[in-house]
């Protein structure tokens, strides 16, 4: 496997995120897969804000502590990083900013070069830095300068020959220290968990995304609103998370297909919503990007933390499906199936996402993805319908919608409600709501549930061991689970969460799990960090 | 004509006198006269909250959305915006409307969302057993305040004038044929339309006396003329003895 990996950093409002995005297309266009992991702080100006960009001719889902480039808009980015220089990592810097001194080793392999001057002769934003250092970046690795072109006119859209200038200057004070070569494969679009999640809903038949903004779910209210520009599709952003849900059931009761996106927070306002949901038997389709709490937590890092929440939220006992998808394919993948189930059995469908995969980027291949169908109901009938008085209700009350306090009405309805988990669990049974990786015969296992198929997945092959990811949580596949750790001696669950969420899952099904291996600092294991664990174990 | 039945088999469980019958029947003659000039009744949908107002979902036989406290806006915005031919009305509470799910109603007459919300502003909860509300004037003794609120009253028609509603309207559960006039013009409204009912609670607040000495209704009063409406609105604070204007106090005409 030929893999790099680039780091580049400064503070909030140099355009880190464009920049890292920008890299990964050039990435992209030379053939490789590529895995971005975004660290940023809750601020708008300042702070310290990094993404590492990881290349590779395989598929890859996780990051590496380690980095063979380092771009350093600030000093911050410098001392912060040094841990990750290896002898052979090059460091790229402005050097009207940057001093590349006390570098780990006596390391010197720095290219200096004097953005702020650039910028100010060229009457440049501030912004434009971001520019000039991917131009450094490209000469440095060997990048020849059509690839770069082509891919800002690809991803710019302002200021775009002023934008190559800056670059060529980069580039043209730069040298080489490498070369990475073009692959002979057409790479994949790299593109968010929060966009691969809004299209799978769309191809699911969308018709309304409602949302109030909160990391990391804004992404997708901010792709459907682009999306809305030029179809159908309504995007709303109301006052508040209650809203949100109580609009999606009003909308879902009109008969068109709505999803809402939250975080744990607004989470906890849709929770009323959701049991309303359950009891009006109104089909919506809510995803839950996870962060860690209590309270606001770390807003803009990552957590596995509400996976009990979401299978208790919400007062009263009723039927759900919980999905948790592990990569970009997944997460296109559930969450269409999700919005069908839904609609199909007329219940509340939770697609449970995290920082990691929600705001990563990854390379996405949709030829992998099993066909998702925009479902129609069959049963249900929608106002107007001629003749009809159609009736929801939040009591509990007779088929025709009317409130009862009847006992043997109440019991006949609870019953019903809750049949239809059966009814789903069943049809589950034809899906792949349980994965297998790796070293099959190992009779050590790792367990992951979410983003962490990813590094699991890269750890398992390399050590020999054997993955089970399971991305459907709830009705929870014990069938499959069962089998799936036939025969394995030593059962590893990795989770993002300080009490072994999944673990307490697994004890609901007499299941028992021999080591966890949990990770709660906000954020995801790089591959070598989950190695060592494993290796601990 | 044919005769149009509106009622259902659901039993109803008012109390004896309470004013929410006075709403029942006017809705239900607004109803009919829509269908006699062509709206279809299943074009129609009726969203209610919880508290002793909601029932009247229950209790007429179109398209109803029985939903939860204080959410009575959301789910109404939800229905309109999915089918815009729809005529929703919303029917809720002051504790529903002005207590719970104040922020709704407000962002909803910001947004001049085109859907009407009729408010059956007894001024204390029912449902709950004798409570103080938004509405409740200062020093209301209730079982939460057994020595009275030390809190003034809100002033809703003044706050959804600020917020942005472009139809507000006051009547009384004494006033049947006043309220099915304002009912059918809040309907017929294009944008979003209020009307707050001064519906009297036979067992917890029983004002019909009260109201029926200080209520009149407005003559000569320009409906588009905003600054007189404020003060056609402020004359009375839910709080002073004054007199009650009942009608229309603000109608805002759009452009298409």
């Amino acid at each position: 496997m030929k893999e790099l990996s680039i780091l580049i950093g400064g503070k909030a409002g140099f355009g880190i995120d464009k920049a890292s995005s920008i890299i990964g297309d050039i990435m992209k266009n030379l053939g490789y897969y590529v895995y971005i992991y975004r660290d940023y702080p809750s601020l708008i100006r300042g702070g310290h804000t990094f993404s590492i960009i990881r290349i590779s001719s395989q598929k890859i889902y996780s990051h590496r502590d380690q980095v063979d480039f380092v771009l350093a808009l600030n000093q911050d980015t410098l001392n912060f990083h040094k841990h990750r220089l290896k002898k052979d990592s090059v460091v790229i810097y402005d050097s009207d900013s940057v001093k590349l001194d006390d570098m780990p080793g006596g390391m010197k392999q720095g290219i200096g070069i004097a953005i702020g001057k650039i910028i100010k002769d060229e009457n440049a934003s501030e912004i434009m830095r971001n520019t000039c250092i991917i131009g450094c970046f490209c000469k440095a690795a060997g990048i020849a300068w059509d690839v770069l072109e082509a891919t800002f006119r690809e991803d710019v859209a302002r200021e775009l020959e002023l934008n190559l200038k800056i670059a060529l200057s980069g580039y043209n004070g730069s040298k080489e220290s490498m070369k990475i070569e073009r692959l002979p494969e057409k790479g994949l679009p790299v593109i968010t968990g929060n966009e691969a999640i809004s299209r799978g809903l769309i191809k699911a038949g969308l018709n309304a995304y409602i949302s109030y903004p909160m990391t990391p779910s804004s992404g997708i209210l901010h792709y459907m609103a682009s999306v809305a520009e030029k179809s159908s599709l309504k995007v709303i952003h109301p006052e508040n998370e209650i809203a949100v849900i109580l609009m999606a059931l009003g909308f879902s009761y009109a008969g068109g297909k709505a999803a809402v996106g939250t975080s744990g927070g607004g989470f906890c306002l849709m929770t009323e919503g959701l049991s309303l949901a359950a009891m009006a038997e109104l089909p919506v389709l809510i995803v839950m990007g996870q962060r860690p709490g209590p309270s606001t937590g770390l807003p803009t890092y990552t957590s596995q933390t509400e996976l009990h929440f979401v299978l208790n939220a919400g007062q009263g006992e009723f039927s759900k499906f919980v999905a948790a998808p592990g990569d970009l394919e997944e997460a296109y993948y559930w969450s269409g199936i999700g919005l069908n189930m839904a609609w199909k059995y007329q219940i509340p469908a939770i697609i449970l996402s995290d920082k990691t995969l929600a705001e990563g980027n990854y390379s996405f291949d949709i030829e992998a993805v099993k066909e998702v169908k925009d479902e129609q109901p069959l049963a249900r009938v929608f106002p107007p319908a001629k003749g009809k008085a159609i009736k929801v209700n939040s009591y509990e009350h007779d088929e025709n919608g009317i409130t009862t306090e009847d006992p043997v009405i109440t019991k006949a309805m609870q019953d019903k409600r809750l049949q239809k988990e059966k009814a789903l669990s069943e049809e589950l049974g034809n899906y792949e709501t349980v994965k297998i990786y790796g070293n099959e015969g190992s009779r050590s296992a790792i367990v992951s549930w979410g983003s962490n198929k990813g590094v699991a997945r890269e750890a398992a092959e390399k050590m020999g061991l054997k993955l089970i990811h399971v991305p459907v949580l709830w009705p929870f596949p014990l069938k499959k689970f069962q089998d799936a750790i036939k025969g394995v001696e030593t059962l590893i669950v990795i989770e993002n969460n300080a009490t072994g969420q999944f673990v307490k899952l697994m004890q609901l099904f007499g299941l028992k799990a021999d080591k966890k291996i949990l990770k709660y600092d906000g954020r995801p294991f790089s591959v070598d960090e989950l190695e060592q664990e494993l290796k601990k174990l | 004509m044919e005769d149009i039945n509106l009622g259902t088999y659901a039993v109803n469980t008012w109390c004896p006198g309470c004013g929410n019958f006075a709403i029942l029947n006017a809705i239900k003659s607004v109803l009919k006269s829509l269908s006699e000039e062509g709206t279809p009744l299943e074009n129609i949908v009726l969203v209610s909250g919880i508290g002793c107002h909601a029932k009247i979902a229950d209790y007429i036989n179109v398209n109803s959305f029985y939903s939860i406290h204080g959410r009575v806006v959301p789910a109404a915005e939800g229905i309109k915006i999915a089918k815009p031919d729809l005529k929703v009305i919303g029917f809720s509470g002051d504790g529903d409307s002005y207590g719970e799910g104040l922020e709704h109603l407000l962002f909803a007459a910001k947004r001049d969302m085109d859907i009407t919300m009729i408010i059956h502003d007894n001024r204390v909860y029912g449902l709950t057993t004798g409570q103080y509300t938004p509405t409740s004037p200062l020093g209301y003794k209730g079982k939460s305040t057994p020595r009275g609120t030390a809190e003034h009253p809100i002033n809703p028609l003044e706050l959804m004038l600020s917020s942005g509603a472009s139809f507000i309207a006051r009547g009384t559960s004494h006033g049947i044929d006043l309220l099915k006039k304002i009912f059918k013009e809040a309907i017929m409204h294009k944008g979003f339309s209020i009307v707050d009912v001064l519906q009297v609670c036979v067992t917890y607040y029983n004002m019909y006396e009260y109201y029926d000495k200080r209520v009149y209704e407005l003559e000569g009063h320009d409906p588009s003329d905003r600054a007189g409406a404020l003060e056609r609105i402020k004359e009375w604070d839910y709080n002073k003895d004054s007199k009650i204007a009942l009608g229309v106090f603000y109608k805002e005409v759009k452009n298409g």
